[in-house]
Formats: C-alpha cells, sequence, structure tokens
C-alpha cells in the first residue's frame, strides 16, 4: 500500500509541476494575475508531492519490503539501518527521485525567499524550474520506476555494492546534486529574463545568491567525492580523471565561471551575452553529466546497471532543453547591449581572461570525457584519456589562471593604469617569489620547477588576498560579507593549489612484500607488520592486519588495514589503514597473502593531502558567506526601483564602445 | 586608445588563448592516449616500440609464478588463438586477479619481448566491467570450451 502511495504522490506531484510549468507563464503575458499567482501554491505543492513519494521509498527500504523491485535490488535486511536509508539514493531509480525532491526543494526555496522579485518575474522563474520538473518526473514515471513491484517476492535483497556502504556515500549524492539540480535555478532566472525581454543587470543580482549556493553544494559534493574515493576505493588517490568525476568537475568549473560573471553583470552592466550563456551551460552540463552517468555509455563505479531507452530519454531532454534556451537566445540577443565599457587594464578585463580560461579547461574536460566514445562510435579503435593528457592541459591554464587572480584583488573596475596596479601588488608579488624558490630549499632541499610554479601560486593568491584585506584601508571587521567571502574562497583555492602541488611532486610510493614480524621504511616513517586476524563485521568477514608505524624509534601510531568480504556476488573491498595528518596522511592498503605469513602492502606517504580537502572546505565556506551577505537582502527590498534605474540608464546613454567585444 | 585597436587587442587575445590552448591540446593527446590491444596484434608488431599501451587478454592456466622474497610477479596473457605474451611488474595484483580470467594491463614491451606492466585490472564482476574491454574480451579472448560463459 504505501508503495502505491508514493507513485501516486509521485503522479500528483507531475500534474502539479505541469500546471506550474503552463499557467503562470501564460498568464504572465496575457496579464492574469490569478495565473501567474498559481505559480507559488504550486512550488509548494509539487516539494509537498515529491516529499511524500520519497517518504514512501525511504520507509519500503526501512522495512525491508522487499516485494519493491527497487528495494530487493539495492538492499538486504543485513545492512545498518543507515546504509539501508541510504541505499534509497544508491543507484538509479532512487537517486533520480531525490533529485527531482531537490530540484522541487530549490522552487519552494526560491518561491519562499522571493519578497523583492516582481511577481511577473517569479512566475516565469517558477515557470521554467515547472518545465524542468516535468521533464525529470517524466522519465521517472516513464523509464525507471522506483516503486515497481516484483510478482515473485524475494526473502531477502541483494547487495548494495559494498563501495556504496560507507558515510561518505550517505553525504556526497545528495550534496553534489544540490549542486547541480541549483545551477537550474541561475538556468531558471536567465531563461524568466529571456522571456520577459528585460535583460538589465537586475536578474543578475537576483541570481547571484542562488548560484552562489549551488556553486558551494557542488563544491563540497566534489570534495567529499574525492575525499571518499580517498579513504574507500582503497589505492590512494584522490582524483582520477574518471568520467564520471568529469561530469561532475565540468559544471562546476562554468559555475566558477558564471559567479563571476554575473558580478560583472550585476556590478557594470557588462558581460550580459556571456553570462547568459554560461547560465544555459553551467545547466547543461549538469543534465550532460547525468546523461553520461545513468544511459551507460560510460563506465565506473557510478554507473549502474543501465537501460538504452533511459539515455535516450535524457539525450532528447538534453536537446529540447539546449535547443529551446538557445532558440529564445537568438530572438533575443539583440536586446542584449552591453553598457559597461572597460579598458584594457581593468577588473573586467581579468574577468574575462579567467572566464576564457575556465571554458577552456571546460571544453578541454570535456573533450578528453567524450572523445573515447566518439573514437569507439566511428570504430576507430578502443582508447582510453588517461590522467597524463589532462594534466598537460589543465596545469599550465591554472597557472595562467592563478598569475592573473593575484592582480584581480588590486584592479579597479572600468579603468586602471597598470604602474597603478604594481604600485600595490609589488609587495605580495615579491613575497610569493622568494617564497617559491625559498620555501622548497629550506622544506624539500631541492629545487623542481613544478614546486616552483606551485609555490609560487598558492602563496600569490593567498597574500594577495590577505594584502588586500589589510591594505583596504577599512577594518576588516567593517567589510562586507560577501569581500570576507571572496577572501576566504581564493584562500581555499591557494591552499588546494599547495596541496595538490606538495602531494603530487613529493608523495612516496611502495608496494612491499611483507611477512609478519618484517618491516620496511618509507620517507622516515617505519612500518612493522604485526600479523593479520580474521574477524566479523555486520554484513561481512575480513582480514584485518595491524601495522605499527614509528618514527625515529618513536611510536607515531597503529593501523589496521582491512580486506572485507561482503558475500558472493560482491567484490572484495580494501579498507585502508590511515593515519590522517594537517602535514601528512600515512596511508596503508592490505593487498593479497602471499603464502605462508606473508601480505602484500601498498604503503603511501602524502605530505599535506589534507590541504587539497581543506581548501575546498575554505572554497564552500567562502561561497556561503558570499551568498549571506545581507546586501542581497537589502538590494532585493529594492531591487524593483534599481531595475527601473538600470533601465534609464540602458536607454538613455547607449554605449557600444566594447560590447562588441565582449558580445 | 582607439575602441577600435582596443577591440583589436582582444581579438587578438582571445585567437592567441584558443590557440595556445589547441597546441596544448593536440600535443597532450598525441602522447596520451592509451589503445587496447590483444597479444596478436602486440606480437604482429602493431604496437610503436617504447609506447605506453595497455594489454588485454586472458591469464594462461597455471602460469602465475611470484617471487619469494620480492614483490614481483610474472604470468603470461594469452588469446584463444594461442598467442601469448609473458607480463611482469612488481605491483599488488587486483584482488580479483585469477587464472584462466581476463585481466588488462599498462605498460610497455621491454627489450627481451616482456611486458613490464605499471599497473595491472583485473576483470570486475558484470556489474563494474568496462564496456569496451567485455566488447574486446567476448571476441577475442572466450575459451573455445566455455562459450556460454558470462563475460
Amino acid at each position: 500500500m504505501i508503495p502505491e502511495i508514493g507513485h501516486f504522490a509521485l503522479i500528483l506531484a507531475l500534474s502539479v509541476a505541469v500546471v506550474q510549468g503552463i499557467f503562470p507563464l501564460w498568464g504572465s503575458f496575457n496579464g492574469k494575475l490569478a495565473w501567474t499567482s498559481m505559480a507559488k501554491p504550486g512550488a509548494y505543492a509539487q516539494l509537498f508531492f515529491l516529499f511524500i513519494s520519497f517518504l514512501c521509498l525511504l520507509y519500503a527500504f526501512i522495512v525491508n519490503d522487499f516485494s519493491v523491485k527497487y528495494v530487493a535490488n539495492n538492499s538486504n535486511s543485513q545492512m545498518p539501518a543507515a546504509f539501508r536509508a541510504s541505499a534509497l539514493w544508491g543507484a538509479h531509480e532512487g537517486s533520480l527521485l531525490l533529485w527531482a525532491l531537490i530540484l522541487s526543494g530549490w522552487g519552494a526555496a526560491v518561491a519562499f525567499f522571493s519578497k523583492g522579485i516582481p511577481s511577473i518575474m517569479l512566475a516565469r522563474v517558477l515557470s521554467v524550474m515547472g518545465f524542468i520538473g516535468v521533464g525529470f518526473m517524466l522519465f521517472l514515471l516513464m523509464t525507471s520506476n522506483p516503486f515497481e513491484r516484483l510478482l515473485q517476492i524475494p526473502l531477502q535483497g541483494r547487495q548494495l555494492n559494498p563501495l556504496l556502504q560507507d558515510i561518505g556515500l550517505i553525504i556526497h549524492p545528495p550534496l553534489l546534486y544540490m549542486g547541480y539540480v541549483g545551477m537550474s535555478v541561475a538556468f531558471s532566472f536567465s531563461m524568466a529574463a529571456m522571456i520577459g525581454g528585460k535583460l538589465d543587470a537586475a536578474w543578475a543580482r537576483w541570481a547571484r545568491p542562488w548560484t552562489n549556493i549551488a556553486w558551494v553544494c557542488l563544491t563540497f559534493g566534489i570534495a567529499l567525492g574525492s575525499w571518499w574515493a580517498y579513504y574507500e576505493l582503497g589505492w590512494g588517490g584522490w582524483w582520477f580523471w574518471d568520467p564520471v568525476e568529469n561530469a561532475s568537475l565540468m559544471p562546476w568549473i562554468i559555475g566558477t565561471a558564471l559567479i563571476h560573471s554575473l558580478a560583472v553583470t550585476e556590478k557594470r552592466s557588462s558581460f550580459k551575452v556571456w553570462t547568459i550563456l554560461l547560465a544555459i551551460l553551467a545547466f547543461s552540463l549538469s543534465l550532460l553529466g547525468t546523461f553520461l552517468v545513468r544511459s551507460g555509455v560510460l563506465t565506473s563505479v557510478h554507473s549502474f546497471a543501465s537501460d538504452p531507452a533511459r539515455g535516450l530519454f535524457i539525450l532528447v531532454f538534453l536537446l529540447v532543453v539546449i535547443g529551446s534556451s538557445l532558440l529564445l537566445f537568438a530572438f533575443r540577443a539583440h536586446k542584449l547591449r552591453s553598457t559597461g565599457s572597460f579598458s584594457l587594464v581593468s577588473r573586467e578585463s581579468g574577468l574575462l581572461v579567467n572566464n576564457v580560461i575556465l571554458l577552456v579547461m571546460a571544453a578541454t574536460v570535456l573533450l578528453g570525457t567524450l572523445y573515447p566514445l566518439i573514437i569507439d562510435a566511428l570504430s576507430l579503435g578502443k582508447i582510453s584519456v588517461g590522467p597524463p593528457y589532462f594534466n598537460a592541459i589543465m596545469v599550465p591554464l591554472a597557472l595562467v589562471l592563478f598569475s592573473v587572480m593575484g592582480f584581480g584583488f588590486f584592479v579597479r573596475w572600468k579603468k586602471d593604469s597598470m604602474s597603478r596596479v604594481l604600485k600595490r601588488v609589488w609587495f605580495p608579488l615579491t613575497l610569493s617569489l622568494v617564497s617559491a624558490f625559498v620555501l622548497p630549499m629550506l622544506l624539500a632541499q631541492d629545487l623542481k620547477i613544478m614546486t616552483i610554479l606551485g609555490v609560487f601560486a598558492s602563496s600569490w593568491i593567498a597574500l594577495a588576498a590577505l594584502m588586500w584585506v589589510l591594505s583596504s584601508g577599512r577594518s576588516p571587521f567593517k567589510l562586507p560579507l560577501a569581500s570576507w567571502g571572496s577572501v576566504v574562497a581564493h584562500i581555499g583555492m591557494a591552499m588546494t593549489v599547495a596541496g595538490i602541488t606538495v602531494v603530487s611532486l613529493y608523495d612516496s610510493e611502495k608496494d612491499v612484500r611483507l611477512e609478519k614480524g618484517q618491516s620496511y621504511e618509507l620517507a622516515g616513517y617505519k612500518y612493522t607488520f604485526n600479523g593479520v586476524e580474521a574477524i566479523q563485521g555486520a554484513n561481512y568477514k575480513a582480514h584485518r592486519a595491524t601495522m605499527d608505524v614509528t618514527y625515529n624509534g618513536k611510536t607515531v601510531t597503529t593501523v589496521h588495514p582491512e580486506k572485507r568480504d561482503y558475500g558472493p556476488g560482491s567484490m572484495p573491498m580494501t579498507e585502508a589503514g590511515i593515519d590522517a595528518g594537517f602535514t601528512r596522511d600515512l596511508f596503508v592498503a592490505l593487498g593479497e597473502p602471499l603464502g605462508g605469513d606473508a601480505w602484500s602492502f601498498r604503503l603511501y606517504h602524502k605530505p599535506f593531502v589534507r590541504w587539497i580537502w581543506l581548501g575546498a572546505v575554505l572554497m564552500g565556506l567562502g561561497g556561503l558567506m558570499a551568498a549571506l551577505d545581507k546586501r542581497y537582502r537589502r538590494v532585493r527590498r529594492r531591487s524593483l526601483e534599481v531595475a527601473q534605474d538600470d533601465e534609464k540608464q540602458t536607454t538613455n546613454k547607449p554605449n557600444p564602445k566594447l560590447s562588441g567585444a565582449i558580445a | 586608445m582607439k575602441p577600435r585597436n582596443k577591440r583589436i587587442i582582444f581579438v587578438l587575445l582571445a585567437l592567441l588563448s584558443v590557440g595556445g590552448a589547441s597546441a596544448l591540446i593536440g600535443k597532450a593527446m598525441k602522447g596520451n592516449l592509451n589503445y587496447l590491444y590483444a597479444p596478436e596484434e602486440v606480437l604482429a608488431g602493431k604496437v610503436p616500440k617504447d609506447q605506453v599501451f595497455r594489454l588485454g587478454g586472458l591469464v594462461k592456466k597455471g602460469s602465475l609464478q611470484r617471487s619469494k622474497t620480492s614483490m614481483e610477479a610474472r604470468f603470461i596473457v594469452m588469446d584463444n588463438r594461442g598467442n601469448e605474451i609473458t607480463v611482469v611488474t612488481d605491483k599488488i595484483l587486483p584482488d580479483l586477479f585469477q587464472e584462466e580470467k581476463s585481466q588488462v594491463s599498462r605498460g610497455k614491451m621491454n627489450a627481451e619481448g616482456v611486458f613490464v606492466a605499471e599497473e595491472v585490472l583485473a576483470k570486475h564482476d558484470s556489474e563494474y566491467m568496462p564496456k569496451e574491454l567485455k566488447e574486446v574480451l567476448a571476441k577475442e579472448h572466450t575459451p573455445p570450451t566455455k562459450t556460454g560463459d558470462k563475460l
């Protein structure tokens, strides 16, 4: 009974979404207030029904209702309750339901926090979000109904992929989806602005906090995924350039570009065309990511047993979204006049460089991800594009980006002079150049070109951000929250860059064969193997090794790497033994028995690896601070009148100077 | 500066960055694609010397030898037409690595005609099996005796 209620609620949510899509939009044209005012209650009702539907599926998982096919395929009664619940989004159908739920959550949030947005604009935004919801719920009901029943009810469910039975999986996908789906808000705002034909800076101001929050979720989601892969996949990497990782990285890169470009559109009425295209692109890439993961054209631990019909549906949906948004764009492009002009040395130019580089980076990732598919489709052979390809392009691009980033803080909007900027940056620039040479010599006793570049990039970004606060002439406590957010986020970036540089260049790794009592020394740490015992976990059996680690004769830690067996039909799992630290991680993975008392181990010494994720946490915090700036709340109240001001400006002072170059 | 000149500078900068990026991509694409080959193609000399590639095939029964003192392991990879290549590696073999099962290793040939692997991947179970590998194996390496085996 409960699953049927869930199914029914899903159908109701779809009907609500259809109404929410059509009537407010229609009403916004024929001026029927009653129709436009359906947008808000529609958004709330859609969330309500989807939430019921979600709860019903969750209930089926908790009580082990194996008559539901999806539950039987992905959960069994021996799994701990927390993992039974998170198994809901461990596979295709449930994760799509979560997608739809989060989408309706964003819609309801936009409806709730929309006091200053004109009702016509809001109606159009929610209507676009309604249409996106229709697409996803149709997809759910037509190709991947999670409430489908089984005629023969099995006594026990199948095992959830043991890789996914982990705390990381409980939070990683929902956060990532929040980010993916959140990009739909910026998309909907830009669509609504284009439908209305009033392409002033106001829409950028409304869209900014939402885009920031979506970007924050994406940042946390990706960082969590990377951390999870690090300790759960068992082989010590933190980024594999796996197609599915790339699918989440592309919207993140474009989202980063969008955040910066929205700032220009809001503050300088410039980059208008660019911003709209980025908003379309960010959401399209989120959909493409979903398509790539769900259609089964890619292979990775993330792609579940797949079905061509699903791939086709998402592909068609993707084409409809991209096609209709670009069509609308083509009709409205002539109205997009960027009014703010700027000279070569200006913050706008710096952000233009930022945008171009980020776009090229996203294109690089896209090419590397799709290239094997294209080659395969053309029957030209089976290839894989490995990390060397991505590193060869991303590293130089990133270095250019980081070099420009530091200047960006100090350059004024519109027009600035090189000499004035240099006067302000010479101190952090010199300091970071000096530290780029001195730090590696002091700490690592060597001088590699990549170390110098990496240390320069990270100290340059961090110092520039800090100096900017100190030299702004205002008390740091009176700076607006958004400025602090920017500083914190960029320092986070610097931290991540530092972590990546150090761990890529100075980590040590060794596969060793150890008999009980033998030891091996790596990077000054001595690992002594003290035997393996068999243990019984909640729903697995495991071999658990004991490894004592000493440094200069002093005990550092004891780690217990495990090899787990989750029973027939599942892969053995390697659970690494990790001793985490601020400046280094010690990482031990248990290999295989080699006869007698001997086992194989993989040992890692990973300096500064935590900095990669700590930096991401700072980036996320920074984004959150920027989104919560009280400026947006205040501005929202005034937004109507400001919007009219912008309109006047646009008509009174047409300034085509540079708009052509940007547009 | 005249607006016209400014625009020209912007266009030049854009061209420069696009050109630079394409050059980078072209260079990276050339050196860093890993093709998947079967032993037959390798023995026929289809793989350029000193190129890193992936070798796919079945691990021959009884061919796995481990060193008593170090990590070194040797095994023979074959296809179902009797072509064999010896693989040597000092990396941990994956959990699912077994004789008479398929594997893919990445590395290159040395002067003695032995494939030195930097990484060995085993046949995944049906759910996590790379699709490309599945296809190549279905074509090349199904043991003739076990035609009904699910790969």
